[in-house]
């Protein structure tokens, strides 16, 4: 198994060569505004070192923050045709009514909301107006847009009616890029709904970036299949990312945490990584990051994302540093870093000065931080190992001692001891765990949905198989599937056994 | 006759201290206070009423919404449907309501009266009949009271409206009856529940519990803001106690009877490290032990916050490791009576134990 990751992060895009399990290569090129052009540099960088001489590349696993940053930054998003089936019920809170109010400008297409939809037990909650579809279509049509979200009531588990809607609009608009929130999983309809106008909201974007990912790989002369990482730390393939780019919003920071796993060999152990500007803390359980509970914002917009539980703060290799009083970050240099800091000839002092000064890093000149001395670096690095420390008991879920994977280019601000912690593991690459992370990433199936009048035990078998087959429908090998959540809950005020059952599944890329 | 005009802000303190008297259950107030902001962008206004400014030969209506609070995370409470449930009783009673009321003003069900009054332009009565979120009909302070519990109407939003309990022997007959219909609605449905004079609602109704619910979610979004410690902030302005702080280890849940029951577990940290704290719960919070030891129990409000944000944490929601702060907030005198610890003391929910109040001292 031969594969390339690469990570298009703020400042760098890193790539790295995964072979046999090792890492065979690593580089770093500066992210160029359109993206391509580092990817292409760093895929250039990474053959020029000789590793990818003669040799089959299996994937290209992608991680990116482009789509994120799109709607953080209200660029490229397209206009979108909200269509619910839920009439009567929800006509008070119509499409796009929690969103904020600039967002909500630039994406509502118009609303359009019709009988339809089910109940918690399958049966129907109102017959799908069909005639009342095809005419909402005819006037998005009119109204000349191309991007369509549907939603209707319980449609993770009776996808029906969104999907005839689905095939009535497109008879009338066959163009049009078009999302089904049931494809989006998840009970709760206006987060649930949310996620699918975004989705829709960044089809265009994803049609045109991902193209440009394969160009680029194209260009670089690699013949492999591109995959995209997404925000649970698993991958899709680009045609998939391409369908519901949502998925892959922030992939980032998961993609350092299952570096971190992967070259420090721990499956269940605390990471932090340190970045310029700032540091994440999660936990790894299995492998994979902790993910947040229920409801995640994007943008200013309640969804139901999967997203790793992550804490940040201020801190990382360029923060600002003050002696008296002594601060450590929140401000930062950032990329910025070469040209500002003390050691590189500018006038800021920050952690990297300090670290240069006491010998730890063989970066700029130690002659210009030769007036720091030991005592004052030392109450430097101790604070920056105080809000290290703080931040991860804040998210450690035991009370006992845990390990500590340091990852990251600021990581040297890690000690090698910290209270609470078990020990501080520092690993080789671990500056580019992130593009680890991506070029291990696995492949996921999740269901979530809920199981009537079924003995606990068959609910999630039943769960289970629906999570098998979306995990190889989404390009998985079914021989190395495996489970790595479930969750079941009896359902108050429910006659019967209603149980509502969460399983998630992850297996292996499938191979050709 | 004093009435105040509600402002927006007042509202959204009110979704969070509800949810925080919900003591684990009636639902995120989220949903019913999204709706409150559109019905505010569109002109409408509420206005809050004194208990003591009823004549005691007023009607007032009781609003609440039945049901399984997953089913609205899909349906999404409607407020007009809400207004229904109250006319449809004026219609069945051929009586004029003064002012409405919530039957509990923990959880979503804080909220919701609003939703109706904004809409029939009737003032909201600040009083309910739990002074929290209680799981059964029969756990109100008019129940306590042995006020009639009869007649109640159930609506749903496709236009059922055919649903009028006239007359039924008991409390528990009441929540038998309307939480079938309910049921067959699709398991949620606007009510009202049975219509109360002002004399009743002086004598047994719980005062100033949506005032009460405001000031607590204004303590919390104001600390919040500040950067201050919003649990301190709540035990600032309440009579409340401090019970535990720590971390989820475990939360078991299982479905009896079309309740939530469960236990959830916890590991104490800063004063608490070394002690380990469970909690019962019935959609609720009912009984609380330290090390084996019961410390709290129903009907003293058990509250479970996250300790960062200072916002409820519900027994639906909680999960493995999240950070939780436990206090404790005095109930009505009502349900420290005998006959109030029938209805709603440790035994109403299967547990042999006296009362012990958290605030004896």
């Amino acid at each position: 198994m031969r594969r390339i990751g690469i990570d298009v992060g703020g400042t760098n895009t890193d790539a790295v060569l995964i072979e046999d399990g090792k890492v065979a290569g690593a580089v770093k090129a500066p992210t160029s505004e359109d993206v391509t052009a580092g990817i292409l540099d760093s895929l250039k960088a990474l053959g020029a070192s000789g590793v990818l001489v003669g040799k089959r590349i299996d994937g290209v696993m992608i991680g990116t923050t482009h789509f994120i940053n799109a709607v953080v930054q209200r660029r490229h998003l397209t206009r979108v045709a909200a269509l619910r089936l839920a009439m009567p019920a929800s006509a008070s809170l119509p499409p796009f009514c929690d969103w904020p109010e600039d967002l909500a400008e630039l994406v509502r297409g118009g609303v359009w909301m019709v009988e339809g939809g089910h109940e918690y037990d399958g049966r129907l909650f109102m017959p799908l107006d069909e005639a009342a579809v095809a005419k909402a279509a005819q006037e998005m049509k009119a109204a000349g847009l191309k991007a369509v979200g549907i939603s209707a009531i319980f449609s993770p588990l009776d996808p029906t009616h969104e999907r005839r809607a689905a095939e009535l609009v497109a008879a009338v608009m066959p163009d049009a890029t078009i999302t089904c929130s049931s494809d989006l999983g998840r009970i709760g309809l206006l987060e649930r709904e949310n996620a699918g106008l975004l989705n829709a909201a960044l089809a265009d974007l994803a049609r045109d970036t991902i193209a440009a990912f394969e160009s680029a790989i194209r260009e670089s002369g690699i013949a492999a299949p591109l995959f995209i990482t997404q925000n649970d730390g698993t991958v899709v393939e680009a045609s998939q990312a391409r369908r519901l780019p949502v998925y892959s919003f922030a992939s980032g920071a998961t993609n350092s945490m299952r570096g971190a796993a992967y070259l420090s060999g721990l499956s269940d152990a605390m990471v932090i990584d340190v970045g310029g500007t700032t540091t994440d803390v999660g936990q790894l359980k299995n492998g994979f990051p902790r993910e947040a509970n229920s409801v995640v914002k994007v943008g200013g917009v309640r969804t139901l994302f999967r997203m790793p539980d992550l804490l940040s703060i201020g801190l990382g290799g360029g923060s600002h540093v003050s002696l008296d009083p002594l601060k450590v970050g929140p401000l930062s240099v950032g990329y910025r870093l070469l040209k500002q800091g003390i050691a590189f000839g500018g006038r800021q002092l920050t952690t990297t000065d300090v670290a240069v000064a006491m010998g730890i890093l063989p970066l700029g000149d130690r002659g210009k931080v030769a007036h720091l001395d030991k005592a004052t670096c030392a109450r430097v690095f101790d604070e920056a190992a105080r809000m290290a420390e703080e931040a991860i008991d804040r998210m450690k879920t035991e009370a006992g001692d845990v390990p500590l994977i340091a990852v990251g280019g600021g990581a040297f601000l890690i000690p090698e001891k910290l209270p609470g912690v078990s020990k501080v593991i520092h690993v080789e690459h671990g500056d580019c765990a992130n593009a680890v992370g991506a070029a291990i990433a696995q492949v996921s199936g999740e269901c979530d949905q809920i199981f009537k009048d079924l003995p606990r035990r068959d609910a999630i078998a039943a769960a289970q198989g629906i999570a098998n087959d979306r995990a190889v429908a989404a390009g998985a090998d079914r021989k190395t599937l495996s489970t790595i959540e479930s969750e079941d809950m009896p359902l108050a005020y429910l006659p019967g056994n209603s149980v509502r059952v969460r399983v998630r599944v992850v297996g292996d890329v499938a191979a050709g | 006759m004093t009435r105040r005009d509600l402002g927006l802000d007042d509202i959204e303190s009110l979704a969070v201290g509800a949810w925080i008297l919900g003591t684990g259950g009636g639902g995120n107030p989220y949903l019913p206070l999204l709706n409150m902001r559109a019905l505010y962008r569109e002109g409408c206004r509420v206005q809050l009423m004194d208990p003591s400014d009823l004549a005691d030969g007023d009607w007032v209506g009781t609003v609440a919404n039945m049901g399984a609070p997953l089913v609205g995370q899909e349906r999404l409470t409607d407020s007009l449907t809400l207004a229904r449930a109250v006319t449809v009783m004026e219609k069945h009673i051929g009586r004029r309501f003064v002012a409405l009321m919530g039957m509990e003003i923990g959880g979503a069900n804080g909220v919701r009266p609003f939703m109706a009054a904004a809409h029939l332009k009737l003032p909201v009565v600040d009083a309910d009949t739990m002074g929290r979120a209680y799981p059964e009909l029969q756990m109100t302070s008019v129940a306590v009271g042995g006020l009639a519990p009869y007649p109640l109407t159930g609506v749903d939003v496709r236009g059922f409206e055919s649903i009028i309990v006239h007359k039924v022997p008991t409390w528990k007959w009441a929540e038998r009856v309307l939480r079938k219909v309910c049921v067959e609605y699709g398991s949620v449905a606007a009510t009202s529940q049975p219509p109360r004079t002002g004399a009743e609602v002086k004598q047994w109704c719980i005062h100033g519990t949506v005032t009460k619910a405001m000031a607590i979610g204004h303590a919390v979004r104001d600390a919040q803001r500040r950067h201050e410690d919003p649990v301190a902030a709540i035990l600032g302005i309440e009579h409340g106690k401090l019970l535990y702080k720590g971390k989820v280890v475990d939360v078991e849940r299982r479905a009896t009877e079309g309740f939530l029951r469960g236990i959830a577990r916890f590991d104490g940290l800063d004063d608490w490290r070394g002690s380990e704290l469970t909690i019962n719960f019935q959609n609720e919070w009912i009984i609380a032990r330290r090390d084996g030891e019961p410390i709290a129990m129903s009907p003293d409000l058990i509250c479970v916050l996250d300790s960062v944000s200072g916002e409820a944490v519900g027994s639906e929601t909680i999960r493995y490791g999240q950070r939780v702060t436990v206090i404790a907030l005095p109930p009505s005198s009502i349900f420290l009576s005998s006959r109030g610890l029938e209805h709603v003391g440790p035994r109403a929910f299967g547990y042999d134990i006296e009362f012990r109040s958290v605030f004896a001292t």
